[in-house]
């Protein structure tokens, strides 16, 4: 379980978290949303030990995330699997070696390491583009290897940053299937940031809006849907005042 | 004019603070020698020898200067055999590191800070870091170590095409024969001219390494701070080369 507990943020003096606390139950795929600028990356980084909290802690699998060491904190990164915004490839890299960095740093062989990159390739309909360098791909096929370079970890979350960010309607919907499809084959936990309401009706199945430093409703897709808040109805309807 | 200088003060403090940390987080990412140690050589590839061309073409002509010049001061006053004592000690003790030194600055800080900044703006840092490597022993210690050895080799190298375009200029240009050459080179040649260049030419190699991959994992803004990123390690390198190389003619000339 992924425990938000009080979290606050500040950077130079201007505050982005201000007591932010949500659980995220094993199994299930909170989807956080908000306004650009809300903070819902800094609070997904605050999961994998990027940013540090200056007051509160995120709680996973009942450790304090700013409590741990470095070896705790490596402990901790091998259980989660994370997609960038911009996907984050490694660009000297070819795509088969974007994926095996990380199994490597598990101790893997090269048998598996190459039937792990094969298996997440399919997965996310890459067969085949393994000898690739990542600036041979378009912005969907980056995201999907950034999505695949999480799966191959075999991860206990998955965490997404923006992941239909930029991208058209269809490819948009191909990345949001994709999501599912993981949370079904694989079993994992997920929590998706993102102000795509189509995709977070997708993918979710509880959906918190982050707004001014901290959570303002959170609940199952149809409780959002059905809000009579007047903050989260105006950002699900996507309406200007 | 006070609140400015207090200002400077501690932002001076803050970056040596920093600075202090980093080096604890490289020593730490020592730790790791699985990571590190099988990506050093490559660093030392790209370090050394594709770095090799332009230390060699600088001190090709670095020599041919020296012997004319050293020529043009001597004559009748010295005898010519001066000529090889001249571009020996000088390419040994200072041109040949210092030379060196800022020119890879340019070539080697540049391109680590250029590099480092570009996968800090594209979260590629932070990519690593989710796939649990420590950025200190995959991206800090491999450009470290690599620079620290092979600056001293490059140097060896560029010290002696100087001296051997400086014989060859003493030869065509000077009409001094060989022999005359190589006992002004023996003349006053003492072991710890070698070491004194090559050890500075270690620390050059460290102190580049070093600030080329601070300033470049502390880029900020995209493009316009890779650009900056470079710029600043390229000027820092430079003066601190400078500081450098006077801190070790004081403290073991």
């Amino acid at each position: 379980m992924i425990e938000f507990q009080d979290l606050y943020k500040a950077f130079d003096g201007n505050p982005v978290l201000q007591g932010l606390s949500l659980k995220v139950r094993d199994g299930e795929t909170v989807i956080i949303i908000g306004y650009s600028g809300s903070g819902k990356s800094v609070a997904l980084k605050h999961i994998v030990g990027l940013l540090h909290p200056d007051a509160g802690d995120v709680i996973v699998d009942g450790h304090a995330v700013s409590t741990l060491d470095r070896d705790g904190l490596t402990a901790l990164r091998q259980g989660i699997g994370y997609v960038f915004q911009f996907a984050a490839l490694f660009d000297s890299m070819t795509v088969s070696e974007n994926l095996a960095l990380g199994l490597r740093r598990r101790g893997l062989g090269d048998d598996e390491i190459e039937e792990r990159i094969r298996e997440a390739l399919a997965l996310v309909d890459l067969s085949g583009t393994g000898d690739r360098m990542p600036a041979e791909l378009s912005g969907g096929m980056r995201k999907r290897v950034g999505i695949a370079r999480a799966i191959a970890l075999r991860p206990r979350y998955i965490l997404y940053d923006e992941p239909t960010t930029g991208l058209d309607p269809v490819t948009s919907a191909v990345i949001d299937r994709l999501m599912v499809r993981t949370r079904e084959h694989l079993g994992v936990s997920g929590v998706v940031v993102t102000h795509d309401m189509r995709s977070a009706y997708t993918v979710g199945d509880r959906i918190a809006m982050l707004y001014e430093g901290r959570i303002r409703q959170v609940g199952s897709v149809a409780e959002i849907q059905e809000t009579e808040d007047p903050v989260v109805r105006q950002f699900i309807e996507g309406r200007p005042e | 004019m006070i609140d400015a200088i207090g200002r400077r003060s501690i932002s001076a403090i803050e970056a040596l603070g920093r600075f202090g940390h980093f080096l604890m987080d490289m020593v730490r990412g020592l730790r790791d020698v699985g990571i590190w140690a099988r990506l050093v050589v490559g660093q030392m590839r790209r370090i050394g020898v594709d770095s090799l061309p332009v230390a060699l073409f600088i001190a090709a002509f670095t020599g041919v200067v020296l012997a004319l010049q050293a020529s043009y001061t001597f004559t009748g006053a010295v005898p010519l055999y001066f000529v090889g004592t001249l571009v020996g000690k000088t390419m040994m003790l200072e041109l040949g590191p210092v030379l060196t030194g800022l020119a890879l600055a340019g070539r080697v800080g540049a391109s680590m800070a250029a590099e480092l900044g570009t996968m800090k703006v594209t979260e590629q840092v932070d990519a690593l870091e989710t796939l649990a490597y420590d950025p200190q022993s995959y991206l800090v210690v491999p450009r470290v170590l690599a620079a620290t050895i092979m600056f001293p080799v490059i140097v060896a190298f560029a010290i002696a095409v100087g001296i051997v375009t400086g014989w060859l200029t003493s030869l065509g240009l000077l009409d001094l024969s060989t022999p005359d050459f190589i006992k002004g080179l023996k003349l006053f040649y003492v072991f710890k001219d070698v070491w004194f260049g090559l050890l500075k030419s270690a620390s050059f190699g460290l102190t580049i390494a070093l600030v080329g991959c601070i300033v470049g994992l502390g880029t900020r803004g995209g493009a316009e701070g890779v650009g900056r990123s470079t710029t600043r390690t390229v000027v820092f390198s430079a003066i601190l080369i400078l500081v450098l190389d006077a801190f070790w003619a004081v403290v073991l000339l």
